[in-house]
């Protein structure tokens, strides 16, 4: 995002100013504007609170709850909220201004400090929030100690400055993310209870008191207040908490459930047929792979580079996604997803990727020349609750059958027994692997996960050049520079391959004749202020 | 009869300190750091999860923190789980629905078990106890969940007679379709308890007596035999109300039911040692008790047995 995008911003900002009321009262004609849709949802893992909101089960309520500087539309672009212009020189310093008469539904008006505060109290260390890490790029941002973020600055009401640490020219992009919203004054009292009842900005808002009904549901109703991008044009949303995919998908099945945003293993073969138009089956912002460790003998340095190639062309993901999943997962040709801007399947050295056993076994064997395997199993470690086992075991026959070695799937009981033995570097082979994008940036599926040091990169992947990469793409001015950067970045992956990618989850959704327009937004969820019903 | 039951009360003292303690120590000893866990692929700043672990004592040896649980508990406090709601607020979510289906289910078994076993057994060898016998060694041999998917779908999406899934609001005929696949396995061993428990007490000396007295066919079925036969088909119920009442994962996760089951499944998989321990002492004190009214009624059922002072 460089100076040329950041025009873009304002721009829309002004096309929108200038339509967003007027014309959408006919255009909604469609729907009956009072009628309630029913989605399904998880409880939400911690109080409302969107710098304590990083699971999807709250994400998508603090989402449609809370506005803030910018939101994202299907496609992943970010659309101005709250914020009027979001502008830098230096990609450095940030210079926020915000739209007059944005209220909370407390009717306490949306100022630069709602912004500023919010984020201080986020990054704070003792508020202990499972989102702080977001403003560790902020000036005044500390990881042991409480530490104000000094970066920030209220101008005035509706103005307020960002100094970053280093220059990032994509930072607009995460700013409609849960962890950046806007908090009313009133949440400071007693934040544990403001996340029982959030009092927010957003295009929804809580059905009175106890609207939330624990492991139950939460309801939602339009907020007559809200003026911006995502107008909703129905009445409100029923969240239904489900235990089981399958249970909800019974209930649209059934005619109790409107909208349903997963479907479950036992109907990928029969929901296309059965829903036809009403079901969705598109590439969605989830990677998934294996990681092979560095800390393991055999697969580090130049053997390590030609075994992780070897295993990665003896893998027939086409097959596998085919068979396996029917078609609801795409294989994977770089390190991002389909719907990340920047995505490609034309990466150099993208070809390690593709199923050649020929080569593979040449590769292993050049390998075994530098260093014999031996009789070692090569295994992957996956959490046995989590519905890896079938993919797991099909990869596996596909190194078995190519390399001819022995090779096992390692389960572990539960996801906490498995994350143990990555923290500890206790391996003994490759373990599963997956990512679901935060906000729609490459840098967010790159520098978390192969960054050295960074927090996600267990498997202690450590790459100069990818480093630097990544560092000249964040800083980049243009979108173009930006690209090309973290695309040389992932060329570096393809030839260390510190994960083994695999493939794209797909978004599976399904939903009841009662409601239509229905589409499905970056993250896989749907834009619910979109759907019509009755 | 007062003083049985008084020690038999007494008695579930060191039972509910064994077993929380040993449920504890499990939870306590499963693998991985729950906290850590809490935050999937993508962990939080480092110091977050250090004081998250204080905060629920945590890093506290294992004594200690059953010690303070333990302490918490008399005062009347559950604890949180790890979303911070008041594990009291959990159990007040969870055991009434399940206490309903428990009892609608065991209603269900009891009386249409006992029912089809004294028919089945007074007409031993007909048609009707052929064919109770074969469904109920279906139902036997049926997994419970094939069970609930197959009446989930004929009767909830296809038919539409019942929801396919219990509402928030958990209205009791909504209830009917889960209850009835949660008690079908019982049902089926009831039926034939009764069953062969009627046979056998048909043959019985005081049944040839009654007859013989001249009492009338439908007295010496209702008061000798039926009565006579309960016995083994009350302890069955008394043992069934436990397992119905943490039993029921499979159900409730078919029909959406926020139950116990469900809620002590998934406190397990956190590693959340608090909500699982406070629910398990009220299973010990449901099952406790539970098993002391089988034993007093053993005594209500049948004349030779009587508890001593």
């Amino acid at each position: 995002m460089g100076l040329s995008a950041l025009a873009l911003i304002s721009v829309s900002a002004l096309a929108l100013s200038g339509c967003a009321t007027s014309n959408d009262d006919e255009a909604t004609a469609a729907g009956d504007a009072s009628a309630i849709v029913s989605t399904n949802g998880s409880e939400p893992q911690n109080p409302l609170i969107p710098t304590n909101t990083t699971e999807t089960g709250g994400g998508k309520i603090a989402t449609s709850i809370f506005a803030g500087l910018v939101s994202y539309n299907a496609a992943g672009e970010i659309e101005n909220e709250v914020a009027k212009s979001i502008e830098s020189d230096d990609a450095t310093n940030w210079t926020v201004t915000l739209n007059d008469g944005w209220t909370f539904t407390n009717d306490e008006p949306v100022t630069a400090s709602s912004f500023v505060d919010a984020w201080n109290y986020g990054a704070l260390f003792s508020n202990a929030q499972s989102a702080s890490y977001f403003f560790d790029d902020i000036v005044g941002f500390d990881y042991e100690v409480d530490s104000e973020l000094t970066g920030l600055k209220v101008v005035d009401d509706t103005t307020f400055t960002v100094e970053l640490a280093s220059p990032e020219a994509d930072w607009p992009l995460r700013l409609g993310y849960t962890a950046f919203m806007p908090l009313p004054s009133a949440a400071y009292d007693d934040m544990a209870a403001f996340g029982e009842n959030p009092i927010g900005n957003g295009p929804y808002m809580l059905d009175g008191e106890g609207a939330w009904v624990h492991e139950e549901k939460i309801n939602l109703v339009t907020n007559p207040a809200y003026d911006g991008v995502r107008k909703p044009v129905n009445g409100g949303l029923e969240i239904k908490f489900y235990s089981t995919q399958d249970a909800a998908y019974a209930d649209v099945q059934g005619g109790n459930l409107d909208v349903l945003d997963a479907v479950p293993d036992s109907a990928f073969e029969t929901y296309e047929a059965e829903f036809g138009e009403r079901s969705v089956n598109q590439a969605a912002a989830i990677f998934q792979g294996f990681n092979m460790p560095y800390y393991l003998e055999h697969w580090s340095g130049e053997e390590g580079k030609l075994r992780r190639a070897a295993i990665s062309m003896s893998i027939n993901r086409e097959e596998i996604t085919d068979v396996i999943f029917q078609g609801t997962r795409t294989p994977a040709t770089d390190f991002t997803s389909p719907v990340i801007d920047g995505y490609s399947d034309q990466l150099d050295g993208a070809e390690v990727l593709e199923y050649n056993p020929d080569e593979a076994v040449k590769l292993w064997a050049e390998a075994d020349a530098i260093a014999p395997y031996g009789d070692t199993t090569f295994d992957i470690a996956y959490n046995s609750d989590g519905g890896h086992q079938a993919w797991v075991d099909a990869v596996i026959n596909s190194v078995v059958n190519t390399l001819g070695i022995s090779a096992t799937g390692k389960p572990y009981p539960t996801f906490a027994a498995a994350l143990e033995d990555r923290s500890n570097d206790a391996l003994t082979g490759g373990t599963r692997a997956g990512w679901q994008g935060d906000y729609p940036s490459m840098y967010n599926f790159l520098a978390p996960l192969y960054q050295t040091g960074a927090g996600s990169n267990y498997e202690d992947y450590s790459s100069e050049e990818f480093d630097t990469l990544l560092k000249e793409g964040a800083a980049a001015s243009t979108v173009e520079d930006a690209t090309a950067k973290y695309q040389a970045a992932q060329e570096v992956l393809l030839k260390d391959l510190p994960s083994i990618p695999l493939w794209y989850s797909n978004v599976n959704g399904v939903w009841a004749d009662t409601v239509s327009d229905v589409v499905f937004g970056w993250d896989s969820v749907p834009l619910y202020y979109q759907i019509t019903k009755g | 009869m007062l003083w049985y039951t008084g020690r038999r009360v007494l008695q579930m003292i060191p039972v509910f300190f064994g077993a929380t303690f040993l449920i504890y120590f499990m939870v306590f000893s499963l693998p991985g750091d729950p906290i850590a866990a809490l935050y999937g692929d993508r962990p939080p700043a480092p110091g977050v999860i250090e004081q998250i672990r204080a905060q629920y004592n945590l890093d506290k040896p294992l004594l200690q923190q059953y010690l303070i649980y333990i302490g918490n508990f008399f005062q009347g406090d559950l604890g949180t789980t790890y979303s911070g709601r008041p594990v009291s607020d959990v159990m007040a979510g969870a055991f009434p629905i399940t206490f309903r289906l428990a009892m609608l289910a065991l209603a269900f078994e009891a009386f249409a078990g006992v029912l089809v076993g004294l028919i089945a057994g007074l007409r031993k060898g007909k048609w009707f106890d052929a064919s109770a016998l074969v469904v109920s060694l279906l139902l036997i041999s049926v997994p419970t969940f094939v069970l609930g998917f197959l009446l989930r779908l004929v009767f909830g999406v296809q038919l539409g007679w019942f929801r396919t899934t219990v509402s928030s609001e958990a209205p009791w005929g909504e209830l009917i379709l889960p209850a009835l696949v949660l008690a079908s396995v019982s049902f089926a061993y009831i039926v034939r308890l009764t069953r062969a428990s009627v046979a056998d007490n048909l043959n019985a000396d005081f049944v040839r007596t009654a007859t013989a007295k001249g009492l009338s066919r439908r007295r010496v079925v209702t008061v000798h035999v039926l009565r006579n036969s309960l016995v083994p088909v009350v302890t069955f119920l008394g043992v069934d109300l436990g397992s119905l009442m943490v039993g029921a994962i499979i159900t409730e996760g078919i029909f959406n039911i926020n139950g116990v089951g469900g809620t002590v499944y998934k406190a397990i998989v956190l590693g959340e040692s608090t909500t699982v321990v406070s629910f398990i002492a009220v299973m010990v004190v449901i099952f406790v008790l539970a098993n002391l009214l089988v034993d007093l009624l053993y005594a209500a059922l049948d004349p030779r047995i009587r508890y001593a002072k």
